[in-house]
């Protein structure tokens, strides 16, 4: 067995007793949270690791939240049925933006720039459309009445909701694993690398690029529907806008982008950090937290390019080669 | 095989590629020369698909492929080479071939096959096959052939070599000019070879063309071209220390 399988399976085993354990529910709550950011960040880094950097998926994480609560409360469709939908939305929005960026070779800064612009189109609609999204105000799924119910995917217990996102972030990390091994994910480092010499091999860049934009939006889109029904309540700041893109692309560059657990710890680090901040800090200061983030963000690229967990397997790497 | 008509490029109000035609035999070596600017490059990325022609035809075993993508050139059976060695540096050196044969077959193969063709192209043109060697230590030199084995590993029926000896030594491009004869005898495949300096490819070759201000000025055996005098006019010009340069 390998590495990449073996260590998301024992991570997820630890995980999932967790409640046999006698965890609090804040305990949880902040399991949760890592599992489900950790998912969204590994959708993120599927695309983010081949310079296909996205300030866009602010968006696609608030479509999948949004068009799902929304067909729940206009239309008592179930998140059964609206999250798949939800996803589709994203991912078709995905190929609107995506496909003329390919073509046109919107590469690199100026890639990043357009999908900046789309975050923003999406917040800015969410807001705007306030009569049916509840504008700024955010929005609240209608609650079933016991609280809990398997049609509208709403639980009331935290727990429930754990092993909902273990799942969810298992799959992310099997899809990053099956990314990983495949050829395209050569094919997509040597786009990355000179987009005309990988054409003159016989690359279809178009292709190879689209797919896995597609695939790292939908899989966003589906993190933020499961974001919604598990917070039962959402707001643009919080599952879409630019500060949720951004919030993206710093946890994974803390975390790691080009290894598998990267993004997860990332998550991890950057929940665990917000909230021990929260703690010591408190509200008196809200910006403190923003601030030190965006200093340590600076700090990362500057002193540790490949993340947390990227640079403690380079060090491991060097530790092994120098045993040798 | 390969037959162009009339082919033209313009970029803007400039004709980098005027009106240029010949027809190439398979297992012919043809050597494209010209000074710089000539438009072999342009002429060669026209080809290759990288470029789409202004006008004229490019008929590849009787199918049309001007105006084709970069890939689908390279599927139905053409491989290039980059002038300035343009490496995937991301990936190793042997990920770098193995890439290209997988891709550069259309998906036909398995990962495994793909990975068997990388090694025989880096066998051929003597490049190590370790899987953790990265490009970083690859020279000029090295790196040149490691153009040639990507284009190679793709599995072309023709291939376009684009100055491979252009920052090498003499004794390099002697290897250089070995190694294409070697894949033209062992391998089959037809070569367009472009180079601004004659030197090494006279020997080569089985025919030259010569290109100047995008137009062919002259086409022939080696000797024959060697001795026309446009090409020694236009070519070499009357400046002797050029004329000893390309003797040389």
């Amino acid at each position: 067995m390998q590495r990449d399988v073996i260590a998301p399976l024992v991570i997820a085993a630890l995980v999932a007793l967790a409640p046999f354990a006698g965890q609090t529910d804040y305990f949880i709550h902040i399991l949760v949270q890592i599992l489900l950011w950790g998912f969204i960040y590994t959708a993120w880094s599927l695309m983010g690791r081949f310079g296909l950097v996205s300030l866009g998926h602010g968006a696609f994480m608030g479509i999948g939240a949004y068009v799902t609560v929304l067909l729940w409360n206009f239309f008592e469709l179930t998140p059964w049925i609206g999250m798949p939908i939800a996803v589709a939305a994203a991912v078709a929005l995905a190929a609107i933006v995506g496909w003329p960026c390919v073509r046109l070779r919107i590469v690199g800064h100026y890639f990043a720039l357009v999908t900046l612009a789309l975050t923003a189109v999406v917040a800015l609609s969410i807001v705007g459309l306030r009569d049916i999204t509840g504008g700024s105000l955010g929005l609240t799924p209608n609650r079933e009445a016991a609280g809990t119910s398997i049609y509208a995917f709403q639980f009331a217990s935290k727990t429930v909701f754990l092993y909902v996102a273990l799942v969810l972030w298992l799959i992310g990390l099997f899809v990053w694993r099956a990314v990983d091994r495949g050829m395209g994910r050569y094919a997509l480092q040597a786009i990355s690398s000179d987009e005309d010499a990988s054409a003159s091999v016989g690359i279809n860049v178009g292709v190879e690029k689209i797919r896995i934009i597609l695939l790292s939006a939908g899989l966003t889109a589906l993190g933020g529907a499961v974001f919604g029904q598990y917070q039962m309540y959402i707001n643009p700041e919080t599952v879409s806008g630019i500060g949720v893109s951004l919030q993206i692309v710093f946890a994974v560059v803390a975390g790691g982008m080009f290894v598998q657990l990267g993004p997860t710890v990332g998550a991890a680090f950057t929940l665990i950090l917000a909230e021990t901040l929260r703690i010591l800090i408190g509200n008196e200061y809200h910006a403190a937290d923003t601030t030190i983030y965006g200093l340590m963000l600076v700090l990362f690229i500057i002193f540790m390019p490949k993340g947390i967990l990227g640079a403690v397997f380079a060090g491991l790497e060097r530790a092994k080669a120098k045993a040798a | 095989m390969l037959e162009v008509r009339d082919l033209t490029k313009r970029f803007g109000g400039f004709t980098a590629v005027s009106g240029v035609s010949f027809d190439l035999a398979e297992g012919e070596i043809l050597g494209l020369i010209g000074p710089n600017g000539s438009g072999k490059s342009t002429t060669f990325n026209c080809l290759s698909g990288l470029y789409l022609p202004t006008s004229g035809n490019v008929r590849f075993q009787g199918r049309d492929i001007a105006g084709w993508s970069s890939s689908r050139v390279c599927h139905a059976g053409i491989a290039r080479t980059f002038q300035i060695p343009r490496p995937f540096k991301n990936l190793t050196i042997l990920e770098n071939v193995a890439v290209s044969a997988y891709y550069g077959r259309a998906r036909s193969v398995s990962r495994r096959e793909a990975f068997v063709h990388a090694e025989e192209a880096l066998a051929m043109v003597r490049l190590p096959v370790d899987p953790t060697l990265g490009i970083g230590g690859l020279g000029a030199a090295g790196l040149k052939k490691l153009e040639l084995a990507r284009a190679l590993a793709t599995g072309p029926k023709l291939l376009l070599a684009d100055e491979s000896l252009g920052g090498l030594d003499e004794s390099e491009m002697d290897q250089a000019a070995d190694m294409l004869q070697a894949i033209r005898r062992d391998k089959g495949i037809t070569i367009i070879w472009v180079e601004h300096i004659m030197g090494v490819l006279m020997r080569v070759v089985d025919r030259v063309m010569v290109l100047d201000h995008g137009e062919v000025i002259a086409s022939g055996t080696p000797a024959e071209v060697a001795a026309h005098p446009k090409v020694i006019e236009v070519y070499l010009g009357s400046d002797p220390t050029a004329r000893q340069h390309a003797q040389a």
